[in-house]
């Protein structure tokens, strides 16, 4: 055992102790034939201390105490730079910074500043006390977190007996009716929370504002499109013109957004899709089937729309089938037609609820 | 009592000067200590805590930068409250941010955009607040593994590790909270695939969802309710469980590594008063000067690029932050066909696993785990040592695997950009990790098994044999070896003070006279189990192990066969014959 092994680093074998096992046992017994040699390795305490530079001379410690004072003085330097830049430096400004490319110098030159004085501060503290600061490691015991024997009586006597006294145990009629006092009146609390949160959904997440004979007009100019404006290939995000005396602009776009694409009608593999269409013109509900987000991308050449969330794969040519990915319903397809002036029309609303599945869509 | 008779200096005759004498400043304070204690008594509870000891190592730091990131966040966060306006009313845009200028958006936005342009040092503050808040989660989920690989979850801290996985699971959700206020585009398609969350809930999901959105998506109520839960109902619980949290560490007082000196019955560190108030103290200015020279230089969410929220558009490579990528990459690696109609009603089993269960799932897991492995081990007694994380292979393989598992996850959040960037098929990738998912962890939990084993072996052996110096030398008679050095005592303890479980002993399913035991069943599995964590552990080295490989001179099998040659002549105890060739 070293010099310093006790008093702080004294290892004492105990028997049976409260902690039930100690990580030092002797007790155990010997091993036969092995001269009596312990089971387990005696645990050597703590090992020598090693003196640091600053402990042996007061030049070193003189030194490590110029390097705490100017890691202190950096921390009040930045902050008086960081209220210069404050008032000085234009917040609008842009301009080169090496590294990062055009930037705001604004708010490198405060981030970084504040970034020193707070390092400084910091890094000096921590300096201080790896240096200066007694570096002898001290011991404390530990207690089982258990109360005593006694404690532990005396609080289930005071629970019990002293509880007792308030003869809840042979007055049923107090116990039974205590119970529904504590458990129903919160409810009353309750009940104004949850039945003010929102109206009951009825059947609005199956509706949509798309109606018959209504244009389908672009997002976001809202300009109604012609059928011959629609080249193969081409693709309009598409609003239901009537968006335009909504109330609930967001809430009814977040249905109702619709991508239009024309495709060559003789690579298009179901007949409802043609029927629905025009010419190859087809329109599709933009949000996806899967937890709702705009299906935004459209591969022209394969004819693929992809939601750029979750990786859903729909084909267009296959009445917009899901062919990749976590979604499961196709996506709906709004039937659409010609009006007299040549534009595009909804012929009814959807047949079925848009964007992501609920219970009762059915 | 002593009869003597004493004046008023005979009373002071034994006094000793304080050996430091205080100085003015000080006596001030303790007038005011004084003053305070003699209305609260608090010069006791105090007095202990500045001498309370706390072991020394990097690994415990891991907690206190989520204490001072969460802290950052705290002082950041009242910051923005003071401009930032919780509506979904619209305005038109009329700040200094030229390129939307003129553009319809929320109160919401439009604060985040004056925060960011307009109040001078607000993007700086607002920079913090996110960046304080990623490493937040960074900080308590590589905390947690610590605890976890070296079983300080282990009695009595088992109440903790639950608490710490409460804490841990509400920080994800009021990071959410959080990035889902600014109302951007971004922001605005994750509240929009939670919606659709909401609604995969059976029978009650579309009450829920018009019940949190008030209405049809997105409603004006989310954003002010959004704000509430942000900074006052989850901040609240969050700082009530962590009080309790860091309560019971005092309480328990800190676990240590094994090393010399330290037991299961000691503290073996330094006090509070001055050393720990420096440094902790310090590190807190620490942490928070590396998030400001982050947030100083590096740009995150920069919510003026994505633009206001519209259901419409939507931005390739939309991603949430990084915690809640692995719930993110379930979504994605899910099938379609987990979505069914039966009865009439749609079941979206595809959504609801990833989105709504697998969250709550995990942390009820974890929160678990300590309970099972005491089980296993019946091991009831109290743990303040820490385990080496090779010292307890099955857990730590365990622990791997399901690291591993949540990386697959995490992995899939990122397919779209991983498919672009590697120029790779998006169906391979996810194809391949939806088979990584299940196969991965199994490897993952064989590898770390081998490896800790192994590292016990390579332990064991530098015990017996020592540390291999270089130096060969020549006998008498022509043989030659290498001089091995014995381990110091302290650093030979380092590798032989753990304990090795054995697996348990099934009892007799039945007695004597045939009376099946009741507990059968129960007591086959915790066999079974107890056969898993512990068949083949490697024990630590013992005295009598050590003496025979010094003995033998033949490395240390000749400690598990052969007898002691005893002709042979001991060699010191710092040299071994190198083995005869064949």
């Amino acid at each position: 055992m070293s010099d310093n092994g006790t008093p702080h680093g004294e290892v004492v074998s105990h028997g049976g102790d409260d902690f039930g096992s100690d990580a030092v046992r002797l007790d155990q017994g010997h091993i036969e034939g092995s001269g009596g040699l312990p089971a387990r390795f005696e645990n050597p305490g703590l090992p020598p201390h090693v003196a640091r530079m600053s402990d042996l001379s007061e030049k070193a410690a003189k030194r490590a105490e110029k390097q705490v004072a100017t890691l202190f003085g950096i921390a009040s330097l930045a902050t008086i730079v960081f209220i210069i830049a404050y008032f000085t430096v234009d917040p609008e400004m842009t301009a080169f910074v090496p590294g990062i490319g055009e930037a705001n110098p604004y708010n490198v030159i405060l981030g970084v500043c504040l970034g020193l004085a707070l390092l400084g501060c910091g890094m000096g503290a921590v300096h201080w006390a790896k240096t200066l600061m007694p570096d002898t490691e001290m011991v404390e015991e530990r207690h089982p977190q258990r109360a005593s024997d006694a404690d532990r009586q005396r609080a289930v006597d005071n629970f019990l007996q002293e509880g007792g006294k308030s003869q809840i145990g042979r007055r049923p009629l107090i116990k039974f009716s205590l119970a529904g006092a504590l458990a129903l009146p919160p409810l009353a609390l309750v009940l104004p929370l949850v039945g003010g949160l929102g109206p009951l959904p009825k059947d609005n997440l199956s509706k949509t504002i798309w109606k018959k004979g209504d244009r389908l007009v672009r997002d976001p100019e809202l300009t109604p499109i012609k059928a011959d404006q629609v080249t193969i290939g081409s693709v309009y995000h598409v609003l239901p013109a009537n968006i335009k005396e909504s109330h609930e602009v967001l809430e009814d776009k977040a249905k109702a957004a619709v991508l239009l694409m024309r495709l060559d009608p003789s690579i298009i593999k179901s007949k409802k899709e043609i029927d629905w269409g025009y010419d190859g013109i087809v329109a599709y509900s933009k949000i996806c089937t899967h937890v709702g987000c705009p299906v935004g991308l459209y591969e022209q050449q394969t004819h693929h729309l992809l939601c750029p969330c979750h990786q859903s794969t729909f084909d267009v040519t296959e009445d917009c089938k899901v062919i990749f990915g976590p979604a499961k319903r196709p996506l709906p397809q709004l039937p659409i037609e010609v009006d007299s002036e040549g534009y595009l029309v909804a012929r009814s609303g959807f047949h079925e609820a848009v964007g992501p599945s609920f219970w009762e869509r059915g | 009592m002593s009869s003597t008779p004493y004046d008023a200096d005979g009373l002071r005759r034994g006094d000793k000067a304080p050996e430091t004498p205080y100085s003015p400043g000080m006596k001030k304070i303790g007038g005011v200590a004084g003053w305070l204690d003699d209305r609260t008594g608090a010069a006791k509870p105090i007095g202990y805590l500045m001498k309370k000891v706390f072991p020394d190592h990097w690994s415990f730091m891991l907690g206190e930068v989520a204490m001072y990131s969460m802290i950052i966040c705290l002082l950041s966060g009242t910051f923005l409250t003071f401009w930032f306006v919780p509506s979904a009313g619209q305005v038109v845009y009329d700040g200094s941010y030229v390129p939307l200028k003129g553009i319809t958006m929320s109160e919401a936005y439009r604060s985040t955009l004056d925060i960011s342009f307009d109040i001078r040092g607000g993007l700086l503050i607002r920079q913090i607040h996110h960046w304080a808040a990623l490493l937040f989660i960074v900080a308590l989920s590589v905390h947690m593994l610590r605890v976890f690989f070296t079983g300080a979850f282990r009695k009595p801290r088992e109440l903790n590790w639950v608490i710490g996985c409460i804490l841990s699971m509400l920080a994800l959700v009021e990071g959410f909270a959080g990035y889902s206020l600014p109302d951007d585009l971004l922001s605005g398609t994750g509240l929009r695939a939670a919606e659709g969350f909401m609604r995969s809930v059976p029978v009650l999901g579309s009450y829920i969802s018009y019940f949190v959105f008030n209405g049809p998506f997105p409603g004006e109520s989310i954003i002010p309710r959004l704000y509430s839960v942000h900074v006052l109902l989850l901040p609240a619980i969050l700082v009530g469980l962590f009080t309790v949290h860091i309560g019971l560490v005092f309480v328990h007082k800190h676990t240590q590594y094994p090393g010399p000196g330290r037991t299961n019955n000691n503290v073996v560190g330094f006090p509070v008063m001055p050393v720990y108030a420096a440094k902790a103290g310090g590190f807190f200015f620490i942490v928070f000067g590396v998030v400001a020279l982050i947030s100083g230089l590096v740009t995150i969410n920069p919510i003026w690029a994505y633009g206001p929220y519209d259901p419409s558009p939507v931005t390739a490579g939309s991603q949430p932050d990084w915690y809640m990528g692995f719930a993110d990459g379930a979504l994605r690696l899910l099938p379609g066909w987990l979505e069914f109609e039966a009865f009439g009603f749609t079941f979206s089993f595809n959504v609801m696993i990833g989105a709504i269960l697998l969250i709550p799932v995990m942390y009820t897991l974890m929160a678990l785990y300590p309970f099972l492995e005491a089980w296993v081990t019946g091991d009831k007694r109290e743990h303040h040592l820490l385990d080496r994380p090779r010292n307890r292979p099955t857990r730590t393989a365990l622990g791997v695997a399901a690291l591993t598992m949540y990386g697959v996850l995490m992995f899939a959040a990122g397919n779209d950009l991983m498919a672009i960037k590697l120029h790779l098929s998006i169906n391979d990738i996810t194809h391949i990790l939806r088979a990584a998912f299940f196969i991965a962890p199994v490897i993952a939990f064989w590898v770390t098994k081998r490896i800790c084993l192994s590292l016990q072996r390579k332990d064991r052996d530098l015990v017996l044999h020592g540390r291999e110096t270089g130096r060969i030398i020549r006998t008498a008679d022509g043989k030659f070896f290498e001089q091995h050095e014995p381990l110091d005592p302290y650093a030979r303890w380092n590798l032989v003070d753990y304990d090795t479980d054995q697996p348990l002993q099934l009892e007799a399913p039945a007695d004597e006279n045939g009376v099946a035991s009741p507990t059968a069943r129960k007591d086959r599995v915790r066999a079974a189990l107890s056969r898993f964590y512990f068949d083949d552990s490697v024990p630590a080295v013992t005295p009598a192990e050590l003496a025979a490989a010094h003995h033998d001179g033949h490395g240390h099998e000749a400690i598990e066969g052969a007898p002691a040659d005893e002709d042979r002549p001991a060699l010191e105890s710092s040299r071994r014959e190198a083995p005869p060739r064949p």
